[in-house]
């Protein structure tokens, strides 16, 4: 589903954030990544999620190399993925159903589709009947609950987290990963950047730890790094 | 995609955009005025153009003849005279003005009505308007009959009207040219007007433009919502310039009819035609859309999402 193969970012102001990072990542995994912050977690989410482009090396995400994906297929790439986000990233104006559909309004689905995905959605993160409802109006963990729903809204077949329990107490913590396990029970490949160690050794199956942009331990992967690729 | 869901998300963004438009009545409505002002303007002078073209009409085609006889020849001379020039093929009409006809009317309508009370007489003499038949009217048989009545040794001098009639077709060029030259400008104006009111939205909307392609929204979909509130925009000025117009018909429309009637004339101020209408709010809406465009196109593709 994922390569990085000899992938390095240096972001305009002149920081290495990673540098010669290589790992393959397989369908219906669910992998963590792990290190101190800035080094370079949220950089491999960023690639992936083609917010960024690599400087050097490949980074090819289902089967597609965004190296060389044109500008007009970008957004047709994203709804590939569902993102989550520390700090949710939800609309802040709009009630809960809006920032839901929003994934699926962007795609061209019809209403009465997008009605009942949003509804089976908000059901799966425990929040049916909160449609009508402001974000702001809720607590942190629904706020992120509410995030989660939106980014697998449209069961995008990868669904990538950047530090999502980052805000929540350790129950909360618990459940929100609890859900990321049942979506990887449906084939859903998850990605995890996350720095809470409890957390990561409970649910990982695999966890990739990265240090000064570099991988340092690759626990649990079945293939040695890119040599199967290439 | 279906065409009716492809349908369904127009309505929707054209909803949204009429939405917010609603939601902040007096920045919405400052900005129509001002498209209003600037469509309405070349409008009003397309208005000018038309009306005074009309006006004028009656005689602007005709090209008539002036023939004032001398000071000395008594009127029933002067009615032979016009029956004479009324027999001959390539006249169309005679109209014998005597001079006392001629002074009662320069009395009532030049302004000088006290002064002429103090001339012992009549300074005026006889007049004869001789309008050519249509299919004469070129410049040689105009010239031909020019000869002719100069040939009379009762006639004074004979004017050809064409001098004014070119002069006031030319006048009529002039003002179209500057209509065109006012319409582009204005134009441009209206662009620049829905472009900044555009630019200033997309920035209010920063976060949710991030968050929609984020999402995997398109160039196209994030820009649609602003092209529809351009379209908006332009509609609406359109709309109101055509009020503003509506207004400025009703207003002058009692002082140009006591002005044509100082002139002999029965006219009454032309409205915009149906044509006229359909280009302003055309135009509008061409003006308001194309502004988002280009607005949109600039400042929608500098905003990407940062995680």
């Amino acid at each position: 589903m994922i390569v990085f193969d000899r992938v390095s970012k240096r972001y305009p102001n002149g920081r290495d954030a990673l540098s010669n990072v290589s790992f393959s990542i397989h369908t219906g995994e669910m992998v963590f990544l792990t290190g101190r912050s800035g080094a370079g977690k949220s950089t491999v989410l960023k690639l992936i999620a083609l917010l960024e482009r690599p400087t050097r090396g490949a980074v090819m995400v289902a089967g597609r190399n965004t190296q060389t994906l044109k500008a007009r297929h970008v957004a047709a790439f994203r709804r590939h993925i569902g993102v989550v986000f520390q700090d949710h990233k939800l609309l802040a104006d709009r009630p809960v159903y809006d920032n839901v559909a929003l994934p699926l309004a962007v795609a061209a689905t019809p209403l009465k589709e997008i009605d009942r995905r949003v509804r089976a959605a908000l059901d799966q993160v425990g929040l049916l009947g909160k449609e009508g409802v402001l974000p702001l109006e809720l607590s942190v963990g629904e706020q992120q609950r509410v995030g989660i729903a939106r980014a697998v809204v449209s069961k995008p077949p990868l669904l990538i987290a950047d530090e999502p329990t980052g805000n929540l107490d350790p129950d909360l913590s618990l459940e929100v990963m609890r859900l990321f396990r049942r979506f990887q029970d449906v084939g859903v490949t998850v990605v995890i950047a996350s720095h809470d160690h409890m957390l990561v050794h409970e649910f990982a199956q695999r966890v990739i730890v990265l240090e000064n942009g570099q991988v340092q331990g690759d626990a649990g992967d079945p293939l040695p790094s890119v040599l199967a690729y290439r | 995609m279906s065409l009716a869901i492809a349908s369904g998300r127009h309505l929707q963004a054209l909803l949204g955009s009429l939405g917010r438009l609603v939601r902040s009545p007096l920045a919405t409505l400052l900005t129509l005025l001002v498209i209003a002002l600037a469509l309405s303007l070349p409008t009003a002078l397309r208005l000018f153009v038309s009306n005074a073209q009309a006006a004028t009409g009656n005689f602007a085609d005709a090209i008539d003849l002036s023939v004032f006889l001398k000071t000395d020849v008594p009127l029933v001379k002067a009615q032979q005279l016009a029956q004479a020039a009324q027999r001959r093929q390539d006249v169309g009409s005679v109209l014998l003005i005597p001079a006392d006809k001629g002074l009662e009317d320069f009395r009532t309508y030049s302004g000088f009505g006290d002064a002429l009370v103090a001339l012992k007489e009549n300074p005026l003499p006889h007049v004869l308007h001789v309008r050519p038949r249509a299919e004469t009217s070129s410049t040689a048989a105009l010239q031909a009959l020019r000869s002719y009545f100069t040939a009379w040794p009762e006639v004074e001098l004979v004017q050809v009207d064409s001098e004014w009639v070119m002069r006031f077709n030319a006048i009529l060029e002039v003002l179209r040219r500057l209509l065109l030259i006012a319409a582009v400008l204005l134009g441009v104006g209206v662009l620049a007007v829905v472009g900044n009111t555009i630019r200033l939205e997309i920035s209010a909307r920063r976060a949710e433009i991030e968050v929609t392609k984020l999402v995997g929204g398109s160039n196209a979909f994030v820009r649609r919502p602003f092209l529809y509130t351009g379209v908006l925009y332009g509609l609406g000025g359109a709309l109101l310039a055509w009020g503003i117009i509506a207004i400025t018909v009703a207003v002058l429309g009692e002082p140009v009819a006591t002005l044509a009637r100082l002139y002999g004339s029965r006219y009454l101020l032309r409205g915009p035609s149906a044509t006229d209408i359909g280009f302003l709010l055309g135009a509008g809406v061409m003006l308001g859309w194309l502004g988002a465009w280009i607005s949109a196109a600039r400042h929608l593709r500098s905003i990407e999402p940062r995680a």
